[in-house]
């Protein structure tokens, strides 16, 4: 093996884990909104795109360009949308999405679940096409100067081999981290985590121990919905974005999601991780254009080898 | 026959949108009154599936993308005409249907959505990788016919309105059919179905290959009306949210659901683009999805089904319902009836033997060393406190579960292994503790379903139907909608669904539970009278009271283990048993 073929296998697996890293914090968002509502929640890309959208705009208008600069700016933005799009998240659930769940819907057939999907499925269409109207079609994305600088790690071996890192993708990716570390600590360590917990794993008894599981599962949509923008900002500080984006996102969102195991929420950062992985890693063995199939057969072979996914557990009722 | 007559109606709405069509001259209202046509197609496909499996599918596009890209491909490298290419496309489909289906279907409730997404997104790259980003149907302005492709638009507004003719046709035989009430079964309970006799992954591999089929066929008619195929409208996720959306919207697992979806949503969205699309973009988009999300909530199931609910609850509260009571002959001989009946079945031989039956789940042995012999004509109880192992040992006896050791012999043929149906077409029928109705369905189909196992036509599984619903008494309401029954009649028709198969061994679990006195002793007399007729019977229970004068033998579990096992009286006094079932210290008042 030459030292150009380690180099470039160290790269992309640099690569895959800042990538990883962004698309774990996405994956947590959707993961928590599933986990806790069993709700499949089509418009969670699109909750993506507003994030993005209002980072822009806290970042270009809030005087957050002028207070902070050009390199903190952008990431005092992103963390201020994070409870914007909970306010967000949060009554989307109060006006819409609480009259297709819940006890409303018991006594459907599959108990609503059709009703939900295709909700979220309206919501996406209003909020993507909305976008188009309000935000135009034009590509945006939020400059830093870091994104065209890069920390050099290396030289390993001699001189030969040494790893670039972009600085915005890493910093997107530490930010990430500590993003999912605060949330894993508000879930485990305060009493409204312990409440949303209580309400995902039995509704009924968090009823009975004076659980308002109403108002658990606002918090839980407003939260998820808000980690998902963080993680859009940090992309949107990378990529250029557009109203539609949500629609490439909520796919590997769900990628992410499943092969964590559903309703697992460490399952689904490591999902989102590989997802990362995966598609930074099949770029050394194929064409650019099968990069997103290979997500996809990836993510087909760890369904079905492992379906309850890396952290889900096998549950079969007769 | 009935399949014909169901089709009266949208034959004549096909016929009154045909003379729509004749009279619209402009070409982008014809090219609208078409696709109206191919997304209610595409819905009715996506229906076959998801409608009346339950198993929503978020990946239709990739059948409706193969569909359109063999048109595509055949035409432009083969030359091929599309009269021949959209059959071509329909096999195509019914095989992507049948090799996605194989491994997906391992895949339940939302797994199974979620993976279905992953097929045509990666097949969207593939079909890109490979060059094909934009492939347009070459003109063949010499032969329109034989090429589908139409100087006059209202043509194709004709051929469409057939083809979608002939998926309403398909979609009622097959609502008509085993076919459609497996599916239905399946929806509504797969382990029920499993239990009634349903080969589940097969008909489920049948529907989703039918149901790829006709996507293939839709996609392939698609590509011809459009004459240009791109990997994003073929193969994109809104191809399939559209599929899901018309058939969402109308109401699922109907045939109107889908044609109402695509009248209502189709139009609106295509006008609101071409009105205010050029000023507004994305204006179409925001109406459209705001129209879904008020529709959704307030009719959670589509716009069908609630007309529907409201018509039946506005219609029958007006005619009057027939008198039940016309069970004389079954309430009277409740009691004595077992001290009449002679006890054949010391003189039967065995019909199911079960010999040293163990299961644990992880530390907990569910089951161990269970031995025990059904004889023939027999009443068996199972009793024992919560916990005992006695709706595992069901779920042993009728092939829910594998045994980690032991053998059950039904009829001297070892069943270790065999799935729920096999067991079922041998002679095991079961209900369940917590009951699975069909709740739209009446009564008498409801029975049906549990028919099919025995029934070579769909005449002899109506009679069987037929028969099975007046055995458990239940003539009287066999029209009434299941949703509308009480408990007890519920119980019943659980019963008459399992007695339709007709069984040698039915497995009753809790049958009892959650009856009133007089309603318990109306059931124990159906039990009894069918033991009479001469089925076997195992019958779990909590309580023993209403056992004691019911059964020929008891076996008591506990703990996983066979407590006792013997003669009702034998039993009642067995002072391990009192124990068991109510401590220490009743044993001694029991001796006293």
């Amino acid at each position: 093996m030459t030292s150009q073929v380690v180099e470039n296998i160290l790269q992309a697996l640099a690569a895959g884990i800042l990538a990883g890293a962004t698309y774990g914090l996405m994956c947590v968002g959707l993961g928590l909104i599933f986990g806790v509502m069993r709700v499949i929640n089509f418009a969670q890309g699109d909750f993506m795109m507003l994030g993005m959208y209002a980072a822009y705009y806290l970042f270009a208008s809030a005087g957050i360009q002028a207070g902070f600069g050009n390199v903190v700016g952008p990431y005092v933005a992103i963390l201020l949308s994070g409870p914007l799009l909970f306010l967000f998240g949060y009554w989307i659930h109060k006006l819409l999405i609480s009259r297709v769940t819940g006890q409303r819907m018991a006594g459907l057939e599959g108990e609503g679940h059709s009703a939900q999907l295709i909700l979220t499925l309206g919501v996406a269409l209003v909020l993507q096409n909305g976008g188009l109207i309000v935000f135009g079609s034009v590509l945006a994305s939020i400059r830093t100067p870091l994104s065209s600088s890069a920390w050099e790690v290396g030289p390993f071996w001699g001189d030969d081999i040494s790893i670039f890192v972009n600085r915005s993708r890493g910093i997107a990716a530490v930010v990430s981290i500590v993003a999912m570390v605060a949330l894993a600590a508000l879930i485990t360590r305060t009493r409204m985590g312990k409440a949303l917990r209580a309400a995902a794993d039995n509704p009924v008894a968090a009823t009975y121990m004076g659980i308002d599981i109403d108002k658990s599962y606002r918090v839980a949509f407003g939260l998820g919905t808000a980690v998902t923008a963080i993680a859009g900002g940090l992309l949107a500080t990378n990529y250029p974005f557009h109203p539609y984006i949500g629609l490439d996102y909520v796919i590997v969102m769900y990628a992410g999601v499943v092969l964590g195991g559903l309703g697992s929420i460490t399952g689904a950062f490591w999902g989102g991780m590989t997802i990362g992985l995966v598609q930074q890693m099949s770029t050394l063995v194929l064409p650019t254009q099968l990069q997103n199939a290979a997500i996809f057969v990836v993510f087909l072979l760890i369904i079905f080898l492992r379906p309850q996914g890396f952290f889900g557990r096998a549950v079969e009722r007769t | 026959m009935q399949t014909l007559r169901s089709l009266a109606l949208p034959l004549l709405v096909a016929a009154v949108y045909a003379c729509i069509a004749l009279v619209v001259t402009n070409s982008y209202y014809q090219l609208m009154l078409t696709l109206v046509l191919v997304w209610a197609s595409f819905g009715l496909g996506w229906n076959i599936l998801s409608g009346y499996t339950g198993l929503v599918s978020f990946g239709h596009a990739a059948f409706f993308g193969l569909g359109a890209y063999t048109t595509a491909l055949g035409q432009l490298y083969f030359d091929l005409t599309p009269w021949l290419l959209i059959p071509a496309a329909a096999g195509v489909g019914g095989v992507a249907g049948l090799l996605v289906g194989l491994p997906t279907f391992r895949l339940r409730g939302h797994y199974f959505a979620l993976a279905m997404l992953a097929y045509p997104l990666a097949l969207l790259y593939v079909f890109e990788w490979l060059g094909y980003q934009e492939l347009t149907l070459p003109i063949k302005r010499e032969a329109p016919f034989t090429y589908m492709q139409f100087t006059d638009p209202r043509f194709y507004t004709l051929v469409a309105l057939v083809m979608l003719l002939a998926i309403v046709a398909i979609t009622r035989a097959v609502e008509r059919s085993r076919f459609g009430m497996a599916l239905l079964a399946i929806k509504q309970n797969e382990a029920a179905a499993e239990a009634a006799g349903i080969d589940t992954l097969n008909w489920k591999l049948r529907s989703i290959a039918l149901s790829g089929a006709i996507t293939g066929a839709v996609g392939a008619f698609y590509a011809v009306v459009l004459l240009v195929v791109t990997p994003s409208s073929v193969f994109g996720m809104l191809v399939s949210a559209q599929a899901l959306t018309v058939s969402m919207f109308g109401g699922v697992g109907t045939v109107w659901g889908s044609l109402i979806g695509a009248a209502v949503l189709i139009p609106v969205s295509e006008i609101l683009h071409a009105q205010l699309g050029a000023r507004i973009p994305g204006i179409q988009g925001v109406v459209f999805g705001i129209a879904i999300v008020a529709v959704i909530i307030a009719a959670p199931e589509g716009v069908y089904w609630k007309v529907r609910d409201r018509l039946r609850r506005a219609g029958p509260a007006a005619a009057p319902t027939p008198a039940a009571p016309a069970r004389v002959d079954l309430a009277a001989p409740s009691t004595p009836a077992r001290a009449q009946r002679p006890d054949a079945w010391r003189t039967g031989k065995v019909l199911l033997s079960v010999k040293d039956l163990s299961i644990s789940f992880g530390g907990l042995k569910a089951v161990q060393d269970v031995t025990f012999d059904i004889y023939e004509g027999m009443i068996l109880g199972i009793i024992g406190p919560n916990g005992a192992g006695k709706t595992t040992l069901f779920n042993l006896l009728n092939g829910f579960l594998c045994p980690d050791a032991g053998e059950v012999l039904f009829d001297g043929r070892n069943m270790v292994g065999s799935k729920p149906h096999v067991l079922c077409q041998a002679g095991v029928g079961r209900t369940f503790q917590i009951m699975r109705p069909f709740p739209r369905m009446s009564v008498r189909d409801n029975v049906r379903v549990g028919a099919y196992v025995r029934a070579q036509s769909e005449e002899e599984a109506r009679r069987l139907a037929d028969d099975a619903v007046d055995r458990v008494g239940l003539s009287a309401v066999a029209d009434k909608v299941a949703a509308e029954l009480t408990t007890k009649e519920l119980r019943l028709m659980e019963l008459g669904r399992a007695l339709a198969g007709k069984p040698r061994l039915l497995l009753l679990d809790e049958t009892l539970a959650g009856l009133g006195h007089g309603e318990a002793d109306e059931v124990v007399a159906v039990v009894q009278r069918l033991a009479r007729e001469g089925v076997t019977i195992a019958i779990i229970e909590h309580t023993m009271q209403s056992m004691v004068r019911l059964v020929d033998r008891f076996l008591v579990l506990n703990h996983g283990a066979v407590l006792a096992d013997g003669e009702p009286e034998a039993v009642t006094r067995n002072p391990q048993v009192i124990e068991a079932y109510l401590g220490k210290k009743w044993v001694a008042h029991a001796d006293a």
